[in-house]
């Protein structure tokens, strides 16, 4: 029996993260177990005209080479991928991802709601949402909707946070099953990934 | 549903309201600048006079970008720009070429990445919270309704943009508009998609080569 009393049902993690959040991903991404099972799927906010470099500064010292998915891309198991500058990142059906233009979200594009939303209709009951620091309220009616469909809700402490708005938004808005700091989320994924071996 | 068989013109509305209309001026600066720096000038060594394809213009915004970057080359007055979209309400938004003030700040931004020779604010003027492009930028486009989908081939171009528009198409659509852009651009024409969108698993995707992969543009090589 786990501590957090986990089993092997679910099927994806999302993660959602703003200003004061890069090194908190970093740490999760270094520390992640090899051979960690699910999909992460991760919508950070970044500079919307700057394409490059994200990406690889993540991929350093991740243990999984990080991705932007194409338009249409399939979702596979073990991957983790970033949403990319300036199109909105959705998970559909089909388990794939679909990319739009629209216009912003809370000011962002990619908006962290479209794709924790997204994500929690596709995924429903079998879905981790992971919400960190950040400095406005996009991501707290993701969180919502993945609670309401049956996901477990994780957000970062905030007095962890450098900035604490989004994580406190989201407690705000919805049932939020952990209250964590970045290293016992590094130990709740570790759990889990044993719930898989 | 009732109210789209019985009154035709509400079609419109209907699509209006169904189809995705955001964009915005010189979106991807670099893209912009290899569109300048490379690829139109590949163009014109085998053409001085050539015809570009906007194919799902929306409102326009990549249709001003454009018109605004051959000026600066010298060379809008040698070039035929076709601008299509399924939406007749957004084809006369693109026609006013009128953009809300608000939008301009980004636009303006992105035109600077771009390295615009000018300043932005050159090209148009504020009329009630409202930047009027310069008409005269557009003098060489026509504007028309055309379904992708459904649409005949209706010209040869030497450049197709086609940027962020398949990704609201599934992929089987995706795959039957690359036939019709293939068919037609020109031998040796280019094709310019998003920088996030794929064509590889297109079955005519071995007929156009990678010219640059970082801003998805790709040549046509097999008829």
């Amino acid at each position: 029996m786990s501590k957090y009393n986990l089993n092997n049902s679910y099927k994806a993690v999302v993660i959602g993260g703003s200003a004061g959040s890069f090194q908190g991903v970093v740490k999760i991404l270094s520390q992640l177990p090899k051979g960690f099972p699910l999909p992460i799927i991760m919508c950070l906010h970044r500079l919307k005209h700057v394409r490059n470099g994200f990406v690889e500064a993540l991929s350093i010292k991740s243990v999984v080479q990080v991705t932007e998915p194409h338009d249409k891309e399939n979702i596979k198991k073990g991957s983790v991928y970033l949403a990319p500058a300036n199109y909105h990142m959705s998970v559909e059906l089909g388990l794939y991802f679909a990319l739009s233009t629209e216009e912003m979200i809370n000011n962002s594009r990619p908006a962290i709601d479209i794709t924790l939303g997204t994500s929690a209709f596709v995924y429903k009951e079998k879905l981790i949402g992971i919400l960190l620091s950040g400095a406005n309220k996009d991501g707290a009616l993701g969180m919502k909707n993945i609670h309401d469909r049956g996901g477990l809700t994780i957000v970062q402490e905030p007095s962890e946070c450098m900035i604490d708005t989004m994580p406190r938004a989201a407690l705000a808005a919805t049932k939020i099953d952990h209250i964590m700091k970045v290293d016992q989320i590094v130990e709740f994924l570790k759990e889990l990934d044993k719930q898989y071996r | 549903m009732k109210k789209l068989t019985e009154q035709p013109s509400f079609i419109n509305e209907f699509l209006d309201e169904l189809t995705v209309n955001v964009t915005e001026m010189f979106r991807d600066p670099s893209f912009w600048r290899i569109m300048r720096e490379e690829i139109i000038p590949a163009i014109m060594l085998n053409h001085k006079q050539f015809k570009i394809w906007h194919a799902g213009c929306s409102s326009g915004e990549e249709v001003v970008s454009m018109c605004i970057m051959l000026k600066e080359m010298g060379i809008l007055h040698d070039v035929t720009i076709i601008a299509t979209d399924l939406d007749v309400n957004i084809l006369e938004r693109a026609k006013q070429a009128t953009y809300p003030v608000k939008n301009m700040e980004l636009n303006e931004k992105n035109y600077i990445r771009f390295q615009g020779t000018r300043s932005f604010k050159d090209y148009y003027r504020e009329e009630n919270g409202n930047a009027v492009f310069n008409k005269d930028l557009l003098m060489n486009v026509s504007f028309r309704r055309h379904d992708l989908v459904t649409g005949d081939i209706f010209n040869k171009f030497d450049l197709v943009l086609c940027r962020n528009v398949m990704i609201y198409f599934n992929q089987a659509l995706q795959n039957e508009v690359l036939k019709k852009f293939h068919e037609s651009l020109f031998k040796y024409g280019y094709l310019a998609i998003g920088s996030k969108e794929s064509l590889i698993w297109c079955d005519y995707a071995n007929r156009f080569i990678v010219v640059n992969n970082e801003e998805k543009i790709y040549k046509k090589i097999k008829d």
